[in-house]
């Protein structure tokens, strides 16, 4: 019995030890360019360990059963009559429960480090001049009125294409430039049905709804050029439906700002 | 208080077609009737399965190049609608239900035959003017779910008789869902009480619940659709003021519950096959009933979490966090009862039992994922992508898929009263298991790098894994070809069964095989411990 019990606890440890490992060295995730990255990075990597655990000691469990317990041929009649066991049932109901409690209160903290727990849309200044309803993404800042009041970029999306309208500069672009290390805010609008805004190197997506803009903050944090991908079926060029975001240093933004700067037409 | 069956009033056997045309009427014999759902949904899942290889063929390389971009779209829209609404409800619930429910609860046929006829007889029509649809102006292109907008502005016909179609099953899923409650509350044999039915006429219960609560908000959402699409009302149409994302709520609120209707008699059935081919009682009945009805309670309050990126509000998103990741515990429960069914049994590996744990290891990684994806920072970045593609193909495929053809090994002989080939289906096993694999569990890695779902070209980046997850499409498509053989071989020539080949306890193997039209020549044995194995066959021994 001692014995049996030392290889449990054998095992169990094996499969602690190969799931951090895996957890820890195998990378499945494309590169962290924005705020939002490491932090949903992390929680990738704990989920990771938690579910490798599971499923390798779950599918460890029913190929020894088959092994261990197949009938061999001169075997006749039936295993143990065996029909439950009340203490080890409320054992993995209430580890299970733990965990899942656990997981749920952890991916909250990550979430409200991402910003996405900050209310939006209940703030009666947040309503635009035609009373439209601005609903919020996710951001990263509590100071969310200043971020609308000083919106840098309107996206609007439309089949089959991102345009990106720079107010301050009068002027509208097919690439999303954007300096480094400043956040980043946006009021995303569609044209006609729903798209979605994703950068995966960002880990933000955030769907763009036609009659309900929407303000998407971020901050990027390594300078280069990712793809912005539409994520919602919008029509037959759905696939084909991308555009790019150039994150610069300052310098080079407001150079590229400069350029491509309007003067106010005055009416 | 138990309803006794006339047998002149429900089945008049001189007007009923014999032989192999019985199939082809209006018969009212359940056993009938679920074999017409079986090979009814089977025939729509071939289907279905050309237009999944027809999208991985797409895939094979990152260019729109195999078929035109709309007709792409009209191609997973239909793969998605055939398998969900033709191949895994009718056959989880219908086929399997239909033919095995009387038996389990003692009864000669369902509370309402001809309710049952009618409801099989919605589905060849409506799948029939589905695939037809594309012959009209192309059928619906907006994707299973049907968005609008997209599904206001794509082309008409075919929208519309896409709703008429899943409007139409989803009429046939309540009339069955009706016929189920009422067969397992009021039919049942007397002296047969709840708590000694075989697990799948709970599975069914709690099923049939769901269907009949969640499908006609689905009907209602789908009727002020068609009103958006031809008379230009405004409920959905955010040009009109509508709004869309009420639309997905209403939608999902059949759909999320739309799963379990999927998985849940998966359950059921994986419940009665396990404990017969390990000769063990099934483990834990009392909680595997409990956590059936957890499952159907938190089912039910779970929808947003399709849409953790419409916009909803924080508070929302974190209640369906919590309430999402909970399912969990009542289905990890069952998860851990079937291991611990297996454990110190003495098991058969035939091909019944190779898939039903083909189905626990594939099912069990889909739910991990399924608890990844509950959290909104983790969905927000993989949603609409192929890592969910690949979650709910682990969950109705590695899953329920599984556990349709382990049934089909297990209860063959009972129909036909003829031995499936084990050698053909432990290859089918093989082929299918190492197939589907390798097609999913790369798309995970697609989704998390940056792939979108739904897509007809992608990033070049991506070709080599989307070619792996081709080449596992195409073991897929192969792996029915050793079924097919089998089916067909095992009908005509295969060896006899006799009436119980595996000396199963549950009360479809008292009587002959295939069995008489009302069930049993006399009366309906009273079956009180449906998994007591290692009890009474080893005393009567």
């Amino acid at each position: 019995m001692l014995n049996k019990n030392i290889y449990l606890i054998l095992i169990i440890s094996l499969v602690f030890a190969i799931s951090f490992w895996i957890g820890f060295n195998v990378n499945l995730l494309p590169a962290e360019a924005s705020i939002n990255a490491p932090i949903y990075d992390e929680l990738f990597k704990i989920l990771f360990i938690i579910g490798l655990i599971i499923f390798i000691g779950m599918t460890i469990a029913v190929i020894y059963s088959l092994f261990k317990f197949r009938k061999r041929n001169d075997q006749i009649g039936d295993g143990i009559a065996l029909e439950g066991n009340l203490s080890l049932e409320i054992v993995w109901t209430i580890i299970p429960s733990i965990i899942v409690l656990l997981i749920g209160l952890y991916s909250y903290n990550i979430y409200d480090r991402m910003g996405g727990m900050k209310e939006l849309n209940h703030n009666h200044e947040m309503m635009t001049s035609n009373t439209q309803k601005i609903w919020a993404g996710i951001s990263q800042t509590s100071d969310n009125e200043i971020a609308i009041n000083n919106l840098s970029i309107e996206v609007s999306a439309m089949q089959f294409a991102f345009l990106f309208n720079y107010p301050k500069g009068n002027f509208i672009s097919g690439e999303l430039h954007v300096p480094v290390d400043q956040k980043v805010s946006m009021k995303m609008e569609s044209k006609d049905v729903i798209h979605a805004f994703w950068v995966p190197e960002f880990r933000i997506k955030q769907d763009i709804i036609p009659g309900q803009p929407t303000i998407l903050n971020f901050t990027p944090t390594k300078v280069g050029k990712y793809p912005i991908i539409c994520a919602e079926l919008c029509g037959p060029y759905h696939g084909g439906m991308r555009a790019s975001i150039i994150v610069e240093e300052e310098s080079d933004y407001n150079e590229w700002f400069n350029k491509n700067k309007k003067p106010e037409v005055n009416l | 208080m138990t309803i006794s069956i006339d047998p002149q009033k429900t089945n008049n056997e001189s007007l009923q077609p014999k032989g192999w045309l019985r199939y082809f009427s209006f018969s009212l014999d359940h056993k009938v009737i679920g074999i017409q759902y079986l090979v009814c949904g089977f025939l729509f899942y071939l289907i279905g399965g050309t237009l999944a290889s027809a999208i991985r063929i797409e895939l094979a390389s990152p260019m729109s190049d195999f078929m035109p971009r709309d007709v792409y779209n009209q191609v997973l829209t239909l793969h998605g609608t055939i398998m969900i609404f033709l191949w895994i409800v009718p056959v989880v619930n219908g086929a399997f239900g239909n033919y095995l429910i009387p038996f389990y609860v003692g009864a000669r046929d369902m509370a309402f035959p001809r309710l049952n006829a009618v409801a099989f007889w919605l589905i060849p029509p409506s799948g029939l003017m589905l695939v037809a649809s594309y012959f009209v102006e192309g059928a619906a292109q907006a994707g299973w779910t049907a968005y609008p907008p997209l599904s206001i502005t794509t082309p008409q016909s075919g929208q519309i008789i896409w709703i008429l179609s899943v409007l139409l099953l989803g009429g046939s899923s309540i009339f069955g869902g009706i016929n189920f409650i009422a067969t397992i509350i009021k039919l049942r044999r007397p002296g047969l009480k709840l708590m000694q039915l075989p697990m799948y006429c709970w599975a069914m219960l709690g099923t049939s619940l769901l269907v009949v609560l969640s499908t006609p908000v689905l009907a209602g959402t789908l009727i002020l659709l068609s009103f958006d699409i031809i008379a230009n009302t405004g409920f959905f149409n955010p040009v009109l003021g509508g709004n869309v994302v009420v639309y997905q709520h209403l939608f999902w609120f059949y759909s999320h519950p739309a799963v379990y209707i999927m998985v849940l008699p998966a359950f059921g059935l994986v419940s009665e096959i396990l404990p017969v081919h390990a000769r063990k009682p099934l483990f834990g009945y009392t909680t595997m009933v409990f956590s059936i009805m957890g499952i159907v309670v938190l089912g039910l309050v779970v929808w947003a979490h399709h849409m953790f990126t419409s916009g909803t509000p924080p508070w929302m998103r974190l209640f369906f966090t919590i309430a999402t990741a909970f399912i969990a515990v009542p289905t990890g429960i069952k998860f851990f009862n079937w291991v611990a069914t297996l454990w110190g049994g003495k098991i058969s590996i035939n091909s019944a039992m190779l898939f039903s744990c083909g189905f626990i290891i594939n099912f069990v990684f889909g739910g991990i994922t399924g608890v990844a994806l509950a959290q909104v920072p983790f969905d927000i970045h993989v949603h609409d992508t192929y890592f969910v593609v690949a979650h709910f193909h682990y969950i109705v495929y590695g899953g329920t898929v599984f556990i349709i053809f382990s049934s089909i090994y297990h209860w063959f002989p009972k129909v036909t009263g003829k031995m499936l080939n084990e050698k053909l289906g432990i290859l089918h096993f093989i082929i299918t298991f190492i197939g589907f694999n390798l097609c999913f569990a790369p798309q995970h890695w697609l989704g998390l790098n940056g792939m979108p779902r739904r897509v007809a070209e992608y990033d070049p980046q991506f070709q080599f894994v989307n070619q792996i997850s081709s080449l596992g499409a195409l073991l897929m498509a192969v792996s029915t070809i050793p079924f097919l053989i089998n089916v067909f071989l095992s009908v005509r020539n295969g060896k006899g069964a006799g009436d119980n080949p595996w000396n199963a306890l549950t009360p479809e193997w008292l009587t002959s095989s295939p069995p008489p039209v009302e069930n049993w020549e006399g009366e309906a044995p009273l079956v009180e411990e449906p998994y007591g194995y290692g009890k009474e066959i080893s005393e009567q021994k």
